[in-house]
């Protein structure tokens, strides 16, 4: 078995983050199963340890991410994830690794609803927020997952792949080779043990309170520091894409999986004539707010799609170019099984409530 | 002529930096001075790495001249782990209270004793919440009187105490298991041996260790601050004794 | 003759009283004076051993330990 994976191959997305980040330098991880985040987790402890990383199964999600947060607190470029329901054992983790301004990648491997609130509200606590990075389809995954470590570190905070069961379990032929990113300056932050008994020992705290004899700047100057950069990260980050917006008088908005079912629709609706485009948030946080503004200008109608009962469309309402040309034609849609989307992430359901909106 | 005398003990090592400002009496600092003497005396200082939780011991961070993580209340051992795993050839080791580790972290200190991650775990056991004011914890003793427990915990209502070292002994993945107290001279010299003794188990890469300090904390317990070794001993060694725990037998 | 003696950081003590009740032969006795925080402190009588029991015990590191190598 080789240590070095090729450069383009066929694999699910799963398969196809672990190559990713692995190229991206991803030495440690940590998770704990649950459909379909369970195939990372699974890569991962396969791949790990042939590129002399660490992958471990935690006992619970709160060990995982506490365990990933010492290995980035550690200096490693470390990822580790669930799926929202277990994303929301870890919010409290999240807060805290911004609030250290550590760098940490966290897979939100979404089951059965589009967890938008979740990745762009957060559950922690404190003026933090989180890149939140959502691809539509595999090789979209594959760039931002690299994007995400870069981002994180350059940053230094935790960020959000967001994903889905379709871009889990999808086979798809991409290119995992390491992509080029600006260079970063090295991590003198992480914990070595190399300064203790220096009188300058490093210290990783949320309080940043320093040491008797060399003081930090304390909560109150760390916490608005910390919030300003956040402020600086919305102004810079966002991304999205605008496809065939031009002369569209309707504008589908919609992320991730959902968008490329949407994009399909938008397709077949421009054949039969209908002046009609799509909006995709790349970025769900920071949310692409002038980028949507511009896209919605001329539109009669915004529609929002998503599988959940209206949360980016809060967003969408407060952002587009006018609120009133907003309405929701997604909803909450749930497989049998609970554990993926239901009937209506589909192009006949999407594309009749689409018509109905023109009506 | 006069003699000079021979200093033979220093108030405190070099890696302790500045005053801390615990109450009167409090056992903490003194486990504090004995794990950096420890550290200074193994010469290890440059290569450890602290993950220190929640509790009064949390304001050390700012006099301990050690590389330190802060890390959330009870998740010491994970980011422990974490930490460990990325640098193994750094000494790890975690500082937490009864309430830190037994109340909120029981879960992290049993799975990281179990497999076996090379890190020493110090508990600082006064069976008291201190830092928010004396509320009972997993560990506050039948009888004990709490602001949670105010007339005495009584297991009818309360249960009984956990004595997390026994589970821990209990676990194949274990180097060594060791209970001491800072009420008394020989005790504090005791203590310090065992951590000696863990992080030397960890230097030889032998698998997880525990220390678990009995500590005083006269204002948990609600006594004047000279009374409170008397009621360590009387109260707390009765429901931990001390010692170094057998280990199980490994298969 | 004592074979030991203390010295005794006064400012840092917090009156605590273990010091006293550590000390083997009795010499150490709390003051009547207090410092700088309003605490009473330790004074140390003659008979000291430099046994280092006040050390150990003392949780504010009040006191540094000396021997009398002669003694």
């Amino acid at each position: 078995m080789t240590s070095t994976a090729p450069a383009r191959q066929l694999l699910d997305g799963c398969a196809a983050i672990t190559e990713s980040a692995i190229a991206a330098g991803c030495r440690f991880f940590a998770g704990y199963p649950m459909s379909p985040f369970t195939g990372l987790l699974e890569n991962m402890s396969r791949r790990l340890p042939e590129v002399g990383g660490h992958c471990l199964n935690a006992e619970s999600e709160l060990e995982a991410v506490n365990m990933a947060l010492g290995a980035a607190a550690a200096g490693a470029r470390a990822a580790t994830g669930s799926c929202g329901q277990g994303l929301a054992l870890m919010q409290e983790a999240i807060a805290e690794l911004a609030l250290n301004e550590l760098p940490l990648l966290v897979v939100n491997m979404a089951r059965n609803q589009q967890d938008y609130f979740q990745a762009t509200r957060g559950g922690g606590w404190g003026d933090y927020r989180t890149i939140t990075l959502a691809p539509k389809d595999v090789p979209e995954a594959v760039e931002h997952t690299q994007l995400l470590f870069h981002l994180a570190d350059r940053y230094r905070a935790p960020v959000i792949l967001y994903g889905d069961p379709l871009i889990a379990q999808t086979h798809v032929s991409v290119d995992v080779a390491a992509r080029d990113f600006d260079p970063l300056p090295p991590k003198d932050w992480a914990l070595d043990g190399t300064s203790g008994g220096t009188g300058h020992s490093r210290q990783i705290w949320t309080w940043a309170m320093g040491k008797v004899s060399a003081p930090g700047p304390g909560p109150d100057r760390h916490w608005r520091a910390v919030a300003a950069k956040f402020d600086q990260i919305a102004h810079d980050e966002a991304r999205s894409e605008a496809y065939r917006i031009d002369g569209a008088e309707t504008v589908i908005v919609a992320f991730g999986s959902a968008a490329l079912f949407a994009e399909h629709v938008v397709d077949e609706l421009r054949e039969d004539g209908h002046r009609i485009g799509l909006f995709r948030p790349v970025t769900l946080w920071p949310f692409p707010a002038a980028d949507l503004a511009a896209a919605t200008r001329d539109a009669r109608r915004v529609l929002v799609f998503e599988l959940n009962a209206g949360q980016m469309l809060d967003d969408v309402r407060q952002f587009a170019h006018d609120r009133d040309t907003v309405r929701f034609i997604g909803g909450v849609s749930i497989h049998a099984s609970g554990l993926s989307y239901g009937p209506l992430l589909d192009v006949a359901p999407i594309r009749s409530r689409i018509l109905e909106a023109v009506a | 002529m006069t003699e000079v005398p021979r200093l033979v003990a220093r108030d405190r090592p070099e890696l302790i930096l500045g005053d801390h400002g615990l109450c009167p009496g409090c056992g903490e600092p003194v486990a504090l001075r004995i794990l950096l003497e420890v550290l200074e005396e193994l010469d290890i200082v440059r290569r450890s790495i602290g993950v220190v939780g929640h509790g009064c011991y949390g304001s050390f961070v700012q006099i301990m001249d050690v590389e330190v993580l802060q890390c959330l209340h009870g998740r010491a051992p994970s980011c422990a782990t974490g930490i460990k795993r990325v640098r193994p050839d750094t000494v790890v080791f975690t500082m937490q209270g009864d309430g830190d580790m037994v109340n909120e972290g029981l879960q992290e200190v049993l799975h990281t004793a179990a497999r076996g991650e090379n890190v020493t775990c110090i508990l600082l056991n006064n069976g008291v919440f201190g830092d928010t004011g004396g509320h009972q914890t997993a560990t506050t003793v039948v009888g004990q009187r709490t602001k949670t427990s105010l007339d005495g915990r009584n297991p009818e209502t309360h249960g009984y105490p956990i004595p997390v070292a026994d589970l821990v002994a209990s676990l194949a993945g274990v180097s060594y298991v060791a209970r001491g107290a800072v009420s008394t001279a020989g005790g504090v010299a005791r203590t310090k041996r065992m951590l000696q003794t863990a992080f030397e188990h960890q230097l030889a890469g032998d698998g997880f260790g525990l220390v678990e300090i009995l500590t005083m904390c006269p204002t948990g317990w609600f006594v004047p601050a000279g009374s409170g070794p008397d009621y360590l001993t009387g109260s707390l060694e009765a429901a931990y004794p001390l010692g170094e725990l057998s280990l199980r037998e490994r298969a | 003759m004592s074979r030991g003696t203390v010295s005794i950081d006064v400012e840092r003590c917090k009156g605590c009283d273990l010091c006293v009740q550590a000390c083997p032969p009795k010499v150490l006795e709390m003051s009547v004076a207090v410092n700088e925080m309003g605490y009473r402190y330790p004074i140390l009588h003659d008979g000291c051993t430099g046994c280092t029991a006040c050390q150990l015990v003392c949780p504010d590191f009040v006191f540094k330990v000396f021997r009398f190598d002669s003694r």
